[in-house]
């Protein structure tokens, strides 16, 4: 392996009105290897990378890029991807309703004088679709494959583009592991064929895994390049924090009583494909005071269910029954499940959970209105009172309850989400992949909230694709998998092989 | 544990900023005033322009008269456009409407025992809800069956520009009776007794002022105040301190100068117009329920994020029926509103009003992307588009360069608007 340097950023320092978003920060990536950054979420990763593909253009930071051995000044995306630095952002740039081919080659069509050669489109496409591992026909549209593949439609579009220093930003964020790993295990090959790669990621054993070398961002300020043979999780985490974390789980004494929440005989077929069952003859139960995970692999259906349960949100011929305090409930509308005291945090906080335009008071109270209202009309201070206590219990964040929650970084608009629920006081509480996407020291406060809710005797079920989360935070485990529960243990007994193991003996059954 | 996240801007110390900057109040406060300064440095440059017609008191009232109905469909259309919806048809429903209004009072001869249907409160209640029923025969399209608001509302544009056309037969139908004209050119009765300050004599223009209007000026300043005091102690008394003292004074000040002043100028002239009364009434309804009511609340949680109001408990279906029913009673009685400004109901009436509704609450600073926009701005908003006609016709600007000021008038609100959000993200 060589060890020439292809990047090196010198004492970058980026300002926005009022905020230094970034102050000397320095970065040297050596040729071909994969090059991990990593640091909590607001302390400046993405907006380095801004930097670097020129999205902010030279001449709005101060500071040197050397690429090459020259230095540059980029003006724009398109600059940067001319000299191969091409970036894929957490938010895929695909348009759906183009297919593969399509998408690989937007804005670089295979064409001459503006009219395009569909056989030279399509065998550019499947070649590079080859590289990157994926056996899929071009012509199918981005909206009919998986986020998964739709990750690699983004990797064979840099390819496209001749890429010399791939810029990754938490690729994984919303794989499952299987394809997590073929996405990494991809980047190492691509290594072999000297392909430098940068990797933002939180998850660091995959940082750990693949990267040759990790810097570490806090608080905008580079603090440490690790090598290889220094890596430790613990080490990073000590770097990211700026203090040693003894224990990513809080400790605490579960006090477990009677089955407050129960689903029998769960069934639910998919949105727009009638005859497809999505989730099979669930059954499952949740105790008072108990916290409950359910493990699986993407696409095994536990959003679906989580979903479906709710106010029927997704699917269509549902059928079973849910039983609260062992009474039969009717939870077909989502009103009805909240006056039921379900409710139910989503996975993807900005599309399905916040009202982004709108401040941090307004997203607290919506879901349950009637608790500051009378008649129909609001009562201002109470809603004031409402959001700023639950500000100060789950501990966000913000200048006040005025802010935008777009504003917001991850782990403080979960808080708001969290707020939302807590105040409509709920007996159950089903939190869909929680901490996704969000940094450490966050991570570690929703667990702390969840905690305090469990030992207020709620019942809550936490879904995750983060294995060891759920074995650090639940006090029993279901495991999902092709729609059904494939397995159930208490966490005490349970680890991540035992998991795995069920998932995979119940996919040697259904083949 | 204490965790302290990086997060640029956001001061991580978790207690509420209790005292406000005057710079950062002032700041806040320009932006949610700035378009009342623009509407008032409009009406000076009018007032320049006119040589002084503008701020006569028969032309204000004249103003207040020549868009009160798109001031009544414009309360409408902004829950419509906060709701992430448009309506296109509302101009031809008013006209509509309007001519439904004129058949019932004057065009069609009922029998002795239907007679009472021309009553014109009764013929009033019976548009009323017919409008109501357009909008919620449109709005159930809309929300339960999802076709998009703009086909469904310019498909109903074309279908009651039809009817109206086809109920009066291609004529004009009038005049009203007199009691319906009065909801047009009546205004309130001087019950207090007129004041006069200058008495007509030779020479001098007499100056006889309409004294149940300035009372019910003092009234709502001394309402408004007491309103204003009242939230300001209660927010101080929680802890919760909003602008500093003296811009608070000053602000009040202001509103209360103009309010009066406002006010004089119309007791100058004949007083309050029964279409004010009608219009302030329901503006102060509209602030209220967006303000204030949780049905205003969700429509903004509604247009600011669909899905997540749905899981939030909200019945998004049913909350844009409603947004749709209460746009179609207002088309309703904004049609009567013209036809009785007019005093006969035409076929054209009410044709493009939709767009000057549009443009009103565009230009009061709505996001055409839903859940952004306040009943001021759209009132505001209203009152520019107005007086910019009205002054341009006393100035004598030929209509196809009115027509074209409107439109970069519309252009530059909505850009500075943006650039505005821009600069402050």
């Amino acid at each position: 392996m060589t060890t020439n340097t292809i990047l090196e950023m010198r004492g970058i320092t980026k300002t926005f009105p009022g905020v230094k978003a970034l102050s000397d920060v320095n970065l040297d990536v050596r040729e071909a290897e994969i090059h991990a950054i990593v640091g909590e979420n607001g302390a400046g990763k993405s907006t380095l990378m801004k930097v670097l593909s020129g999205v902010y253009p030279s001449g709005s930071y101060d500071g040197q890029i050397v690429y090459k051995g020259e230095e540059q000044h980029f003006k724009s995306i398109r600059d940067s991807e001319h000299k191969g630095i091409v970036i894929i952002h957490q938010e895929l740039a695909l348009v759906p309703l183009l297919s593969i081919a399509e998408n690989i080659f937007l804005g670089n069509e295979q064409a001459t004088a503006g009219v395009i050669d569909w056989d030279e489109t399509r065998d550019g496409a499947r070649k590079l679709l080859g590289m990157v591992g994926l056996n899929e026909d071009p012509d199918t549209l981005i909206t009919n494959i998986g986020v998964g593949k739709q990750q690699l439609v983004e990797i064979a579009k840099a390819l496209s583009k001749e890429v010399k220093l791939l810029i990754l930003d938490e690729p994984t964020a919303s794989l499952s592991e299987k394809d997590s790993a073929a996405l990494l295990d991809l980047l190492m090959e691509f290594r072999k064929q000297g392909i430098t790669s940068i990797l933002i990621s939180h998850k660091l054993n995959e940082v750990s895994k693949v990267a040759d070398r990790i810097t570490v961002i806090r608080d905008g300020r580079s603090i440490e390049t690790l090598n290889k043979e220094d890596i430790t999780e613990d080490r990073i985490i000590t770097l990211m924090v700026g203090r040693s974390l003894e224990d990513r789980y809080p400790a605490r004494v579960p006090q477990i009583g009677d089955v407050v929440f129960e689903v029998k005989n769960w069934s639910v077929y998919h949105q727009l494909h009638r005859e497809r069952q999505v989730i099979k003859n669930i059954g499952i139960n949740i105790r008072k005071g108990e916290v409950v995970g359910i493990a699986g692999l993407m696409g095994s259906g536990r959003t679906e269910f989580a979903m479906s349960l709710f106010g029927k949100s997704y699917g269509q011929r549902i059928s079973g029954e849910v039983y609260l305090h062992g009474k039969k409930i009717d939870t077909s509308t989502v009103e009805k499940a909240v006056a039921h005291g379900i409710a139910y945090a989503t996975e993807d906080r900005k599309t399905y959970g916040l009202n982004l335009i709108d401040h941090i008071k307004h997203n607290t109270t919506i879901a349950n209105l009637g608790g500051i209202s009378r008649v129909g009309v609001i009562d201002d201070m109470a809603e004031m009172d409402v959001a700023n206590e639950y500000r100060k219990k789950t501990n966000i964040r913000s200048s006040s309850v005025y802010q935008v929650t777009g504003n917001l970084s991850g782990g403080n608009q979960q808080k708001v989400v969290l707020s939302k629920w807590l105040f409509s006081n709920p007996d159950v509480l089903i939190l869909d992949e929680p901490t996704r996407g969000i940094d450490v020291g966050a991570k570690y406060e929703i667990y702390t909230i969840i905690n305090q809710l469990a030992a207020q005797g709620k019942a809550i079920l936490v879904i995750s694709s983060e294995m060891p989360e759920l074995l650090g935070i639940t006090d029993r485990v279901y495991v999902m998998n092709e729609g059904r529960i494939v397995g159930e243990m208490p966490t005490s007994e349970a680890s991540q092989e035992k998991i795995m193991r069920s998932i995979v003996r119940a996919e040697g059954k259904a083949s | 544990m204490t965790t302290e996240t990086a997060q640029p801007g956001i001061t991580s110390t978790g207690e509420p900023v209790k005292v406000l900057t005057v710079l950062g109040a002032l700041q806040a406060n320009l932006r949610d005033y700035g378009l009342l300064l623009a509407l008032i440095l409009i009406m000076l440059f009018f007032q320049y322009f006119t040589n002084g017609v503008l701020f006569k008191p028969v032309n204000l009232t004249n103003i207040i008269l020549q868009n009160s109905y798109i001031i009544v469909m414009a309360l409408g259309m902004l829950l419509i456009i906060v709701a992430g919806h448009i309506d296109l048809s509302v101009g031809s429903v008013s006209g509509f409407v309007g001519a439904l209004a004129a058949m019932l009072m004057v065009g069609w001869r009922f029998p002795p025992e239907l007679a009472f249907l021309a009553n014109p409160f009764v013929a009033g209640a019976i548009c009323i809800v017919v409008g109501a029923l357009i909008g919620a025969a449109q709005g159930y399209l809309i929300a339960y069956h999802r076709i998009p608001s703009f086909i469904v509302t310019l498909a109903g544009m074309l279908i009651f520009k039809g009817l109206s056309l086809a109920i009066l037969a291609g004529k004009s139908v009038g005049p009203f009776p007199a009691e319906f004209q009065l909801l047009s050119a009546g205004f309130i009765p001087d019950v207090v007794g007129p004041i006069t300050l200058i008495p007509p004599s030779e020479g001098v223009q007499p100056l006889v002022l309409h004294s149940t209007t300035l009372v019910i000026a003092i009234v709502a300043i001394l309402g408004m105040v007491f309103m204003a005091i009242r939230g300001r102690s209660r927010r101080k008394a929680r802890g919760y301190e909003s602008e500093p003292f003296g811009l608070f004074v000053v602000k009040n000040l202001v509103i209360a100068a103009l309010v009066l002043f406002f006010c004089y100028m119309l007791a100058s002239y004949r007083g309050l117009p029964n279409v004010l009364v009608v219009m302030g009434i329901l503006i102060a309804l509209f602030v209220f329920i967006t303000k204030r009511m949780t049905f205003g609340r969700r429509i903004y949680a509604l247009g600011g994020n669909l899905k997540a109001a749905a899981l939030s408990g909200i019945k998004t279906e049913r909350l844009t029926f409603y947004v749709f029913a209460i746009m179609g009673a207002l088309a309703a009685l904004a049609g009567m509103i013209y036809a009785a400004r007019l005093n006969s109901a035409t076929p054209k009436a009410g044709q493009g009003l939709e767009l000057d509704v549009i443009a009103a609450v565009f230009i009061g600073g709505a996001s055409a992307l839903g859940g952004v926009g306040a009943v001021a701005g759209a009132v505001i908003g209203a009152f520019i588009m107005g007086v910019m006609n009205n002054g341009m016709s006393i100035m004598g600007v030929n209509i196809d360069w009115q027509q074209m000021i409107k439109g970069v008038v519309l252009l530059a609100a909505v850009f500075f608007d943006l650039y505005n959000k821009n600069r402050s993200a």
